[in-house]
């Protein structure tokens, strides 16, 4: 019997949503990491049972969790067999140290602060854990402030790809009024060699290589604070989405701007079409179409929540340029949640199911690629992120 | 027997009780404590002072006989009432809503 686990974490803790295939009746646990902040969670691809977890805390720092059985125990990974007397593995999960040394030949120590000057990297979270489409020992990690690293060890260590803050723009990267976060990895299930990632507020990169080199793909890109239209860091991409038939074909939500690109990110057009608005946070891929996409539009880059108070998903059927809104079953008066980045996800069943997390606590998931929807949950915490496992 | 009382978050990640008894080797300073700890409970590492510089972290506090000993240099000793398990180590984290 197929089935759908969604994976929501929250500004209080984690949450895991499961459903038969027929995704009507839902069972929720939760809060995992109770108090703490789970910024997101994602399961291996190449083990379905394998989860990874961020959590965080402006008191305590970030802590990697893990779990070898679908999310119904975890444990902070790290150090072999010794365990503590309470059965703890030792460990290390979450020792984010940047890379310093001539590796790279330019190790980096700063990046442009808001007030121009340059300002020191340093640590702050991870916003984004992308399980390898092969390996459930291997993932990589965005963090704040925005690097790329990697853990070929079910996350007992982490080692930095240098190469990313590498590349010559780095000491020009600036953060977003969110802070200067890699939120956004997005590997080609072909060639895993091939990593799309994106950061807040430099831009977009891919590597061809497993991220010893990287090249900056934002040539089309407008942003009314960079008057360079040619300008190769400084936009704000807040999500890339890709359907992994068509690795070439990328789907961006920026600052402003829903943005195609049928070259793998060589060069962009906008598709933002009749959106009542082109600002928002997340975009995604329908399972089975690849030019089928939806995002969450939202008022504008100062009023972070819906235009008219009507929470609509936009579809396009079209590869982007024509939209149309979902609403039914979408609160259509009175409301003005946002949704964020990493808060919308796919199922891989048929009908592909889609699903929005809201900074209302809401969960809402639609079983017939968006014509309708249901809340499969009220009132959890602010949602940060949503991620779906198909299950067989 | 050395006694440290964290805060409910680090009891929780560690799976721990509100208070833990530590054998910490003379001298008993708060560097020895942390080390202890840290050896002890290794998921919190990094969560109480930052893995490599050994900083305390911004928003967490120690405590001793009353006295706020966070600035204290973590090579000093701490009082003997703490030496001797009369008074615990406390680490407290700053108070914050939401």
């Amino acid at each position: 019997m197929s089935g759908v686990r969604v994976l929501v974490g929250t500004r209080k803790g984690a949450f895991v949503l499961t459903a038969d295939g027929k995704r009507r009746h839902w069972e929720v646990s939760g809060p995992q990491f109770a108090g703490w902040e789970v910024y997101h969670m994602k399961g291996s691809p190449a083990d379905p049972d394998r989860l990874y977890a961020s959590q965080s805390s402006g008191w305590f720092g970030q802590v990697i969790q893990r779990s070898s059985d679908g999310g119904k125990t975890w444990q902070t990974p790290g150090g072999g067999v010794t365990k503590t007397p309470e059965g703890m593995p030792m460990g290390e999960s979450n020792r984010f140290v940047y890379d310093t040394s001539d590796a790279t030949g330019k190790p980096l120590t700063t990046h442009q602060w808001y007030d121009g000057t340059q300002h020191p990297w340093e640590f702050k979270r991870v916003w984004h854990l992308e399980p390898s489409p092969t390996d459930p020992e291997t993932v990589y990690a965005g963090v704040e402030d925005a690097a790329l690293f990697q853990t070929s060890d079910g996350a007992t260590t982490w080692k930095e790809l240098p190469g990313l803050r590498g590349h010559g723009s780095g000491p020009q990267w600036a953060p977003g009024a969110g802070g200067m976060c890699l939120h956004t990895i997005v590997i080609d299930p072909a060639n895993p060699k091939r990593i799309y990632i994106a950061i807040s507020a430099a831009g977009a990169f891919r590597t061809e290589d497993g991220g010893k080199t990287w090249r900056a793909i934002n040539q089309g890109l407008r942003s009314n604070h960079i008057p360079d239209p040619k300008a190769e860091v400084g936009h704000c991409v807040h999500r890339i989405a890709m359907h992994p038939s068509r690795p070439n074909v990328l789907f961006m939500q920026k600052h402003w701007d829903v943005m195609r690109s049928d070259d793998g990110g060589v060069s962009w057009r906008e598709v933002s079409g009749n959106l009542p608005s082109d600002f928002g946070f997340p975009i995604d891929v329908h399972a089975h179409e690849p030019d089928t996409i939806y995002v969450v539009p939202i008022k504008s880059d100062s009023e972070h929540y819906p235009p008219d108070g009507k929470l609509r998903v936009y579809r396009s059927r079209t590869g982007g340029n024509e939209w149309e809104a979902l609403t039914q079953g979408l609160p259509q008066k009175d409301c003005y949640v946002n949704v964020l980045r990493d808060a919308m996800a796919v199922d891989r069943l048929d009908p592909c199911g889609v699903y929005v997390g809201t900074t209302g606590g809401q969960v809402y998931g639609s079983a017939n690629g968006g014509d309708s929807w249901e809340p499969i949950v009220r009132d959890l915490p602010p949602v940060l992120s949503v991620e779906v496992q198909t299950l067989s | 027997m050395i006694r440290v009382v964290l805060p409910y978050h680090l009891r929780t990640l560690a799976n721990v009780g509100e208070e833990v008894a530590l054998e910490v080797p003379a001298p008993v300073t708060q560097r020895a404590v942390l080390d202890a700890l840290e050896a002890r409970y290794p998921m919190l590492r990094g969560t109480i002072r930052d893995h490599d510089t050994l900083k305390r972290r911004a928003f967490l506090r120690f405590f001793v006989c009353g006295q706020d000993i966070s600035l204290d240099p973590p090579e000093a000793p701490l009082p003997g009432a703490v030496a001797t398990g009369g008074e615990p180590f406390l680490v407290v984290g700053a108070v914050a809503g939401g």
